[in-house]
């Protein structure tokens, strides 16, 4: 190695070391923040570990407050977001990618579509057309619009995973006598699993974290999710800093755990082998 | 085991027609080979008859019966793909035993089909191995024995050995032809491969631009090929071609070039004097001779030693033309040499293109 390459190998891990210190320093002060007792928080001024730890805000938090409440609500609308709209992207993606039929084209066109306006224009509209069906202030009404406004860009994203499928697969297996739904169920859909992993996973941690029309629609703690929760840190005339910390640190655990679980399935690879490579 | 037949089948894709009414008889047993450039319409024929493509126009019949309307599964065929089409998330056992699992057949008779299979291919050692961890030989292997393990009642095959470096190439066109022996199963072989096509096939069918150019044995084509493209495109390195006008003098038949040589021909054809024709000869076929009347003098462009034998890229007329010659003395050829004719290995073609008809009026004096 010589001392060119030398110094740009550096230079490259000294660029990702920057970025990641950049992208998870929030993270470190939200650690920070909540296991720093109340009388450390304002005087110590800024120091990058409090000179005593306590996790008192913790404590409080899930005994004190409705945080539990938010947690399990979240972990309702989040998780079955997440179920409906991967099954049903899986079934679009897969009809987009491999199906020509009428009016495809205005259909991709349409879907792109939805995804151009900001998502603040249409709050009023949706509260106007869910109020009537009592869909305001549950957690049903949550889940059916973070499905609607996921499923374009998941459908999308399970296209490209099976375009990523070579075709003769399916082909071999219903000469050897599958139907098309068992061509799909047996052979596309185990080689699919990292994109449906992907998908489960931006669509979870999207719901999960969406706070706009969570606050928009729900009103009252029994079905306020987490992200409106911890606004419920802030009173009239103080911000609860070290329990909006606890409370945060403890809403990341899930989607650690998530992760944790769907990343064997990221791996990429799976169909090496299945056709010439 | 199955006939095939193929009555007056047509395709468009959109407005795009790639076939034009092929008719086609393939008998119980027999390894026909569609052969011919890319874009010629064998493989979308090939996928017709697997179901794999619909029909536009016409009748595919497996044994006598219709299966234009059948999905895949139904016509109890099996088809070996380019690509292999292994499936990657499952071993080279349960690859083979898909078809008969599907299928729901009892265990003993997958595990003694899968075995005897594994056995004719010399797959066993590899059976618990996934596609990923196989060479390309091996996974065509596999690809082969998928397709045997049913006992289907015809083969496909879509370019299986394309993948493949030239010398396994080789070794698996000898195991296609053995299995054949000893299968006895209907099969059609999709390739673009004349080499292919002549060592595997029965009887070949040479097609282009969707539509059948001619049917025969590989040395019918080889020896009398229909047309112009059949004659250009069987045999390698490929035929030559002269323009030339048809005479007839004093009761012999001759090809005139357009520098005045005349060339003998050994019969006499259906041709009126003076009509435009085209002269072929194979490359083997052509003599280098000593200068005389009827030999022509060309120029030598490039020598190409094969080994076996030597190829000369020569300039006739400005025009390229090519030797096989076995004699190594061809490798000092000089700057020109001199070539000639045999007549009993000339081919005429009249101006559409098609072989012109012998005529036994006239005979030659060759």
């Amino acid at each position: 190695m010589n001392s060119y390459s030398i110094f740009g190998t550096a230079l490259h891990r000294l660029a990702i070391l920057c970025y990641v210190v950049f992208a998870l320093f929030p993270l470190f002060w939200l650690l920070k923040v909540s296991v720093t007792p109340n009388d450390l928080l304002y005087s110590e001024g800024v120091r990058m570990w409090p000179s005593r730890m306590s996790f008192e805000h913790f404590r409080f938090v899930l005994a004190h407050s409705a945080f539990p409440v938010f947690f399990r609500n979240s972990m309702i609308v989040a998780g079955a977001t997440a179920v409906i709209v991967t099954l049903l992207a899986s079934l679009s993606g897969y009809a987009l990618s491999r199906f020509t039929f009428r009016g495809k084209y205005w259909l991709v066109a349409l879907m792109l579509l939805t995804q151009m306006f900001p998502l603040v224009m249409l709050v009023a509209p949706i509260f106007k057309m869910l109020s009537p069906l009592g869909l305001t202030n549950s957690l049903t009404g949550l889940v059916v619009v973070y499905t609607a406004f996921n499923i374009p860009f998941a459908t999308f994203l399970m296209q490209s995973f099976f375009d990523g499928i070579p075709k003769e697969l399916e082909e071999a297996a219903k000469i050897d006598g599958a139907t098309q739904f068992m061509a799909f169920r047996q052979i596309v859909l185990p080689l699919t699993l990292p994109g449906i992993a992907a998908t489960l996973g931006f669509v979870f941690t999207a719901a999960w974290s969406e706070l706009l029309f969570a606050l928009m629609l729900i009103s009252g703690n029994s079905a306020a999710t987490f992200p409106v929760g911890l606004l419920t840190f802030v009173s009239k005339f103080s911000v609860d800093f070290g329990q909006m910390m606890a409370a945060g640190v403890l809403a990341l655990i899930p989607a650690c755990l998530f992760f944790l679980f769907i990343q064997r399935y990221l791996v990429q690879g799976l169909t090496a082998g299945a056709v010439k490579g | 085991m199955a006939s095939i037949d193929i009555r007056n089948v047509r395709k468009n894709f959109g407005i795009v027609s790639v076939l034009h009414g092929v008719d086609l008889a393939i008998k119980n047993g027999e390894f026909v080979v569609l052969v011919g450039p890319s874009g010629c319409g064998k493989s979308t024929l090939l996928r017709m008859i697997a179901g794999l493509e619909e029909v536009t126009e016409g009748e595919i019949r497996i044994d006598g019966v219709r299966v234009n309307e059948r999905a895949p599964k139904d016509r109890d065929i099996a088809m070996v793909f380019q690509s292999y089409a292994l499936y990657p998330h499952m071993n080279v056992a349960e690859n083979m035993s898909y078809g008969l699992r599907i299928r729901k057949a009892a265990r003993e008779k997958i595990t003694a089909a899968v075995s005897n299979a594994a056995r004719k291919l010399e797959l066993q050692p590899l059976l618990a191995r996934r596609p990923k961890a196989l060479s390309g030989g091996q996974r065509q292997r596999v690809a082969m024995g998928r397709a045997i393990v049913r006992q289907p009642k015809a083969f496909l095959f879509d370019e299986p050995l394309s993948n493949l470096d030239a010398r396994l190439r080789e070794q698996m066109r000898a195991e296609i032809k053995k299995l054949h022996r000893d299968l006895g199963a209907t099969s059609i072989y999709v390739t673009h491969d004349q080499i292919e096509a002549m060592t595997l096939a029965d009887r070949i069918v040479a097609m282009h631009e969707g539509v059948v150019q001619q049917v025969g044995s590989p040395l019918e084509l080889y020896d009398r090929p229909a047309n112009l493209f059949v004659a250009g495109f069987i045999g390698s390195p490929a035929m030559n071609f002269l323009s030339a006008r048809y005479e007839v003098s004093a009761g012999t038949a001759s090809a005139r070039l357009p520098d005045g040589t005349l060339i003998a021909l050994s019969s006499g054809y259906q041709l009126e004097e003076g009509a435009a024709v085209t002269l072929g000869i194979r490359p083997e076929h052509v003599e280098m001779s000593p200068a005389s009347e009827t030999s022509l003098r060309a120029t030598v462009d490039l020598i190409e030693p094969t080994g076996f034998g030597i190829i000369l890229h020569l300039g006739l007329h400005g025009l390229p033309f090519n030797v096989f010659t076995l004699d190594r003395a061809a490798l000092t050829a000089g700057p020109t040499v001199t070539v000639a004719f045999p007549p009993q290995h000339l081919h005429l073609f009249d101006e559409t293109g098609k072989r012109a008809l012998e005529s036994s009026l006239q005979k030659g004096t060759g």
